[in-house]
């Protein structure tokens, strides 16, 4: 099963290719979209499999174990161990949590002592389940439905999760690095210092080679500052990822649609005449009105489909590639205590000493191609006639 | 998908929304705004700069252009007033040499007037003073002669016959 998820990841990998050609190819993306949709299937058929185990072996632990760490997390764990005597000891430190149940309820998340205990809040009893949280009676009592599912009622959570807390993290980092080389430059003469002489070259490059060919010389300044943000964005989160805190950000789904949807407004909100011309008239002035007629009532909803599905690729793409990479990391990880043998744990270990390379490549590809993307997506939306045909001969190389 | 949708968290999505669309207004302004502007800036000045430089060039060879150009007149004009100066030299020579002819002849004209004059007057008066002598020399011989009766009457006859001769 671990191996399927890297398998897949290389179909992804695959799709992603194909994803670029097909952009302007438009009727191709029926066929991904299948192809998408087998996959996720596949995909959500294969965690299931797995859940359905029970019983405490070593597997199924390590399984748990990087389920536990793809998700999201009430607490900032750092790590945790157990006792000779069975008691789990946590080392980290506890993140608000916000709830939403007929008025705002705040309250530490150390609480529910890590799922152990029930959290009491104004007279309501909250359960910690499987990273959720459950509004229960004073018992605690879950219910399941047939397909062992919690019934319970979710409140809507706003908490500070752990994700949220490396965003700031992050977001301030950001901020930091990127106003003092702003500032650097105002004292020492337009010439970058310290750390700004290594990010200078990378503003640079998204300025040179990924928004000016891609949006143009004409529009290319306004996307600037969304580019520019979105990459550093993924990429130092996709880096916090690789190490050993346990962070998983951007292999979250409602990280990467949050970003895509971004991506999909920007897009259509500055859309050109053009632009919008193109997705319902795509054939423009080359066929007579009859002529068009039968081929709109295809084109023009796959165009129409077109929309969704470009943000949705860059949900899924980055999604799937950083969830797989820390699936597989975690399970050649996990192979080293499976084997513990003076041959295999050594080979797993070099194997994820090689993967983790990898992985720090695919952090600044993802990144990348989720820039490169978005600034296609922004050249297609400031399109103007003239400027079509040079798009197309471009891709079509 | 099933799977996708259960792992997708309203709350974690609303906090990345809010706080990446922060993120992204702040670094707007505070960095992206100042860095492109100072990086714009600088293309601009070393473009500026570069063009200025070739400017600079052109200037400079039209500025040696020029000093060459200005040499080579000047060199035609000291040619040319080398020239005129030679000529002018010349000319006051040949000048000076007909002024000079011109002045000698009238010179030796004047000295040969005055010779002549000098000449004829020099004549009248040895002509006066041989008149006088030989009036001197004829009253003498007249007194030596008319100291006795003959002879002045020889001379009479002598003179009367000269008068007749004529």
């Amino acid at each position: 099963m671990l191996f399927s998820f890297y398998k897949k990841d290389l179909h992804l990998h695959r799709f992603l290719k194909t994803d670029i050609l097909s952009a302007m190819r438009k009727t191709f993306l029926k066929h991904t979209w299948v192809v998408l949709v087998v996959l996720l299937g596949q995909f959500s058929f294969a965690k299931d499999n797995g859940g359905q185990e029970e019983g405490k072996d070593l597997k199924t632990e390590i399984k748990e174990y990087i389920d536990h760490h793809l998700q999201d997390s009430h607490d900032f764990n750092l790590f945790s161990y157990t006792k000779d005597n069975g008691d789990h000891v946590y080392v980290g430190f506890p993140l608000p949590v916000i709830l939403w149940d007929d008025g705002l309820k705040i309250f530490s998340s150390s609480k529910f002592h890590h799922g152990e205990t029930l959290a009491e809040a104004d007279g309501q009893h909250y359960k910690l389940y499987h990273g959720k949280i459950y509004k229960t009676d004073a018992e605690g009592t879950i219910a399941y439905d047939e397909e062992h599912h919690p019934t319970n009622v979710r409140p809507f959570d706003l908490s500070i999760t752990k994700n949220v807390v490396m965003i700031i993290v992050t977001g301030l980092l950001m901020l930091w690095l990127f106003s003092s080389l702003a500032r650097s430059y105002a004292k020492n003469n337009g010439i970058p210092t310290g750390v700004g002489r290594f990010f200078e070259p990378i503003v640079l490059y998204i300025r040179d080679d990924i928004a000016r060919p891609n949006i143009g010389e004409k529009r290319y300044k306004k996307y600037m500052p969304f580019l520019l943000t979105i990459f550093f964005f993924i990429w130092f989160l996709n880096m916090f990822g690789m190490t050993p805190l346990g962070i998983n950000v951007t292999g979250n789904i409602a990280i990467t649609t949050a970003l895509a949807i971004l991506t999909f407004l920007i897009t259509n909100f500055t859309g050109t005449k053009d632009y919008w011309m193109h997705q319902f008239n795509p054939l423009g002035d080359s066929l007579p009105w009859y002529g068009k007629i039968p081929l709109y009532i295809i084109l023009v909803p796959i165009e129409l489909l077109g929309l969704i599905i470009k943000p949705f690729s860059l949900l899924i793409r980055l999604y799937a590639n950083m969830q797989a990479g820390h699936i597989v990391i975690g399970s050649l990880i996990g192979l080293m205590f499976i084997f513990k043998s003076w041959i295999g744990s050594p080979m797993s270990f070099g194997l994820a000493f090689a993967i983790m390379l990898i992985e720090v490549l695919v952090a600044l590809l993802q990144a990348y191609i989720f820039t490169m993307l978005s600034a296609l997506y922004f050249g297609f939306a400031s399109e103007e006639h003239e400027h079509e045909h040079e798009h197309e001969a471009e891709l079509s190389h | 998908m099933e799977k996708l949708l259960e792992e997708f968290s309203l709350g974690l999505f609303f906090w990345q929304t809010i706080l990446f669309t922060l993120l992204l207004w702040l670094l707007w302004k505070f960095a992206w705004k100042p860095i492109l502007k100072a990086v714009n800036d600088r293309e601009e000045g070393i473009k500026n700069a570069l063009e200025a430089a070739e400017e600079a060039k052109k200037e400079m060879q039209n500025v040696t252009a020029d000093s060459e150009k200005l040499l080579k007149e000047a060199r035609a004009e000291r040619e040319v007033m080398l020239k005129e100066a030679r000529e002018i030299k010349e000319k006051m020579i040949t000048d000076a040499k007909e002024q000079a002819q011109i002045e000698g002849d009238k010179m030796i004209k004047q000295a040969q007037a005055t010779i002549e004059s000098e000449k004829k007057a020099a004549v009248a008066d040895i002509k006066e003073q041989v008149a006088n002598l030989s009036i001197d020399i004829a009253e003498k011989v007249i007194k030596e002669e008319l100291s006795d009766k003959k002879k002045q009457l020889k001379l009479v006859d002598d003179m009367l016959g000269d008068v007749k001769l004529n």
